[in-house]
């Protein structure tokens, strides 16, 4: 079936197909002698500790739709564990982590960190998030209570107060060569996890004044005709709540102005439709159901001039909209990673893009990007492989929409709800 | 009052023109008066200001300058450099003239020698209203010379004694002083001897992505220059907002100057006739050739030689004369206005903390420089410009805050005028229509800021605002936009305005 026919499915059997589509990416980049996930279906790809977070909050989707034996899935589960948990903790170049964070890229062999990447926080986050959801869905006995073990142990190992660097609020990360990156955190972005889940430990967790202190950075705009707490990139508005279910729950900033993430993540999804249909910088196929500036792969530095225009295109990187930057590149999966906020918009999107564009989804996943204006041999330029990140969010947001199995299982965890309660989240499910 | 003059250039008619107005040859200290209403120092933006003011209420006054009239504004700043800008632009037009139907030119080149020239004959003929025989002709007395305090009420130049009843501080600020290893031996430029260059760096090496740095780096560039942009934090213009700053980021890379941010030079080396700077960012180490490297890394208040503490003025180093809410010294004679004092170091802000300050000392209006409302404006293209409070201000001070956004890309004359990039931004306390502050990114934000700066004088709310009728097109529709948005945020987006008369609400 080509990705034309897919878009003519009624819409249980699409998303079925999409999100088994996109599950499957976890079985074919995984190396099951450690557990660790490949960044990217490309020849070579180190692994990426955000995407074995995903993987690890896929598997339970797996078991509960009958994709995976909840043995097999216990067993992958487990193996990422204790790699996890046995790998180098120290400040050499060649550890896998230090004070619980882990490198954002390691070899996926070795394990050890590979490009002399950075220790995330926030990827550190992702895999946690992953990790927590693991050790709350894997209730049974054996197996499943070394799993709910090493994800306590995992996560109460993480040293957030150090993270800070004696600043207000976290850093972005560390290295051994250099120190704290000096990045921070401004602006609403998806450091939302992060934050929580460094609120919640019971043991060295981030002050709650450190949230409130990141918040201060917020802007809330009218923009587009939309009210929006402002974040360019399309992703920041879905990463946290792949975990978490902001539905009717709010922190200070948000009883403020009377609102929650989850509506503002549905605003900023109008604001993004709406700017494909101004479409400012006249970029092909730009309109109301082709949108999805986020963080994906790009074309890379091709200066050109087309049209009198200025044209730069950018290679992987994190767009955004209105702001920028934009250069014609969506990310054919993030229209339907909306679907838990806009579900109507994010299938009509998706289909449109089916429809229109057949070649952005090859056995039945993802590109990560795609730029009609670019054209190649007649077509619009299209990334190569996929993204294990794209792939899991999917999975994640389309199980929500349907079941709300990831919110429900993290609704449960005590250290979410803390990180919650102390970030001052009140209110709804809490 | 700290500028190193420039070389004099005997073969330009226009620098001779210039300094027969600003610092004139041959110029002898006139007979002082027993007592002087007001002692000037320095003849900058606000020593000249000051110098209006006195004389409009009637005063006497003494006008020291160790160097030209007009100081750093005319002769190093603001004019030289925008002169240089309106150049640029031009470049960057005939670039972009296909865009518009116009056969675009092979490839415009630069006759840097015209265009160092344009900006001398700019300079000499704005410097007529900061001349010597002005001044003299509204009866000031000028004195060139360095001034240094006697005792709470005396300044000495050279041997000239001047009293006084009550005196200004206007010595303005330098180049921040260069701390990299190495530099100084290879020799650098700054803002006060850019302007003296007799041929177009082919590479230029601006270190600093503070305005000026950027506003130079991006004329160079397109004046033909290979630019590469330095700067040791994670975005340009640090004290703007993040999203104008990292437009500014892509329109320079755009412009071709390569950006180096979050990148500190750890060393400056001359290998083989080039120059060469070592760089780290982060952990990863690198290096750069050029024929040129402009310094600018902010700005130093010149107090060093004026012996305060003989007048028992505090000074704190490298943040200037320490004044009150009202500009007045620690000595209650003495007052202190602009670079040398102020926080901001724009030539606007100069002028006007001079003018309250001439106003605090001599009549009982007294009026506060928190209370200032001073607009600013980055020169690069697009311009960018602010007024008020950022949007972290107002929240750190608890007070909520919403922004009403239009981007010029929704403009129509901004889009019949190819000038689409950028935004306004209106910070409003939410719930009102009270407005905190501005930031506009736009081919002009200089003068639309301007349209904020009165409505916010004039303590008009976003509803009045949006019911003034503007020109159309004009990319100052932008600012009634939003107000509009704002506006029908507040009434609900089904009600239906009141007809417009005349700007004034019904």
């Amino acid at each position: 079936m080509t990705s034309h026919d897919l878009s003519a499915l009624p819409d249980d059997a699409l998303l079925d197909r999409l999100q088994y589509g996109a599950f499957s990416y976890f079985n074919d980049y995984v190396n099951v002698e450690n557990g660790l996930v490949a960044d990217t279906s490309r020849a070579g790809s180190p692994c990426s500790i955000a995407v074995v977070g995903f993987a690890l909050s896929c598997y339970p989707v797996a078991v509960k739709n009958g994709w995976m034996p909840r043995a097999r899935a216990v067993a992958r589960t487990l193996t990422a564990l204790r790699f996890f948990w046995n790998s180098p903790q120290n400040e050499q170049p060649g550890a896998t982590g230090y004070k619980g964070f882990y490198y954002h890229f390691l070899d996926m062999t070795a394990g050890q960190r590979v490009w002399r990447c950075e220790l995330s926080f926030v990827d550190t986050a992702l895999l946690l998030a992953g990790i927590l959801t693991a050790g709350c869905y894997f209730d049974g006995d054996g197996d499943e209570t070394e799993i709910r073990a090493l994800a306590d142990a995992l996560y109460r190992r993480v040293d957030w107060q150090w993270a800070r660097n004696d600043g207000a609020t976290l850093a972005q990360g560390w290295k051994p060569e250099c120190g704290f990156l000096h990045y921070g955190w401004e602006g609403y972005n998806e450091a939302t996890i992060l934050y929580i889940l460094a609120l919640g430990s019971p043991d060295r967790p981030l002050a709650p004044a450190s949230f409130a202190n990141w918040s201060c950075t917020y802007q809330w705009e009218n923009l587009l005709g939309q009210d929006v707490l402002y974040s360019g990139p399309l992703f920041t508005h879905l990463f946290s709540h792949a975990w978490v279910d902001f539905r009717g729950i709010q922190d200070e900033f948000m009883r403020e102005k009377r609102w929650d993430y989850f509506k503002n993540s549905q605003n900023t999804i109008a604001m993004h439709r709406e700017y494909g249909a101004r479409n400012p910088r006249g970029f092909a196929g730009y309109g109301r159901n082709f949108w999805g500036i986020t963080a994906g792969d790009g074309p890379a530095n091709q200066d050109i001039r087309r049209n009198h225009k200025d044209r730069r295109f950018f290679g992987y990187m994190s767009r955004g909209v209105p702001y920028g930057p934009d250069d014609g590149t969506i990310s054919p999966w993030a229209m339907l990673a909306t679907l838990p906020f806009c579900a109507e918009q994010a299938l009509e999107g998706t289909r449109h893009l089916l429809r229109t564009y057949p070649q952005i989804c090859t056995s039945d996943r993802f590109s990560s990007g795609f730029n009609p204006t670019l054209r190649e041999n007649g077509e619009g330029w299209l990334s190569k492989g996929w993204y294990g990140l794209d792939q899991g969010l999917l999975v994640m947001m389309i199980e929500n929409h349907r079941t709300g199995l990831i919110w429900n299982i993290l609704r449960a965890c005590p250290y979410v709800r803390a990180g919650l309660n102390r970030a001052g989240f009140t209110g709804g499910w809490l | 009052m700290a500028i190193t003059p420039p070389p004099a250039r005997p073969d330009s008619v226009e620098q001779k023109e210039l300094l027969d107005k600003v610092r004139p040859p041959d110029e002898k200290h006139p007979q002082p008066k027993p007592v002087y209403d007001l002692a000037v120092v320095g003849a900058g933006p606000a020593g000249l200001a000051a110098v209006d003011s006195a004389t409009a209420l009637g005063l006497s006054v003494a006008l020291i300058e160790r160097n030209r009239l007009g100081g750093n504004s005319l002769n190093a700043g603001s004019i030289p450099s925008k002169a240089i800008i309106g150049t640029a632009r031009v470049f960057a037009a005939m670039c972009g003239a296909e865009e518009f139907g116009a056969l675009s030119p092979a490839e415009p080149r630069a006759d840097f020698g015209a265009v160092m020239n344009r900006m001398r004959r700019i300079r000499a003929r704005i410097a007529e209203y900061h001349s010597a025989h002005r001044l003299r002709a509204a009866g000031v007395d000028i004195f060139f010379g360095d001034a240094r305090f006697m005792r709470s009420n005396v300044l000495a130049v050279d041997k000239t004694r001047l009293t006084f009843k009550k005196a200004l501080i206007a010595t303005g600020a330098r180049s921040y002083p260069c701390d990299i290893p190495g530099l100084e031996a290879i020799g650098y430029q700054t803002s006060e001897t850019i302007f003296d260059l007799t041929a177009l760096p082919r590479r230029l090496a601006v270190i600093g992505g503070g305005p000026l740095g950027c506003e130079l780096a991006q004329a160079f560039c397109r004046l033909g220059s290979h630019v590469n942009l330095i700067q040791n934090n994670p975005k340009f213009l640090p004290d703007e907002e993040r999203d104008a700053a990292e437009l500014l980021s892509w329109a320079l890379s755009r412009d071709g100057v390569e950006t180096r941010l979050n990148t500190t030079v750890t060393g400056a080396r001359m290998e083989n006739g080039v120059k060469w700077l070592d760089t780290v960012n982060n952990e990863i180490k690198c290096y750069l050739e050029a024929d040129e490297i402009l310094l600018s890394i902010g700005r130093i208040p010149n107090v060093e030689s004026l012996c305060l503490e003989k007048a028992s003025i505090a000074f704190a180093p490298g943040r200037g004369i320490t004044v009150d809410d009202f500009l007045c010294t620690t000595n209650p004679l003495v007052y202190a206005a602009g670079d040398v004092c102020m926080d901001r170091k724009f030539t606007n802000a100069a002028e006007a903390s001079a003018r309250m300050a001439v106003r605090n000392a001599f009549t009982g209006r007294r009026k506060r420089r928190s209370h200032l409302m001073i607009p600013w404006c980055t020169f690069c293209d697009p311009e960018i410009a602010h007024i008020g409070m950022h949007v972290r201000e107002a929240r750190e001070k608890g007070i909520p805050v919403k922004t009403f956004t239009v981007m010029m890309g929704d403009v129509d004359r901004a889009i019949v005028d190819g000038q689409d990039d950028g935004f306004v931004k209106i910070h409003v306390k939410e719930g009102t229509d009270t407005i905190l502050g501005a930031t506009i990114v736009a081919s002009r934000a200089s003068e639309m800021i301007n349209e904020m700066s009165v409505v916010m004088s004039a303590g008009m709310g976003m509803r009045a605002l949006a019911n003034v009728l503007h020109t159309y097109p004009a990319q100052s529709e932008a600012i009634r936009l939003a107000a509009l948005a704002c506006a029908r945020d507040q009434a609900g987006r089904d009600v239906i305005f009141p007809p417009i008369n005349g700007g004034q609400e019904q």
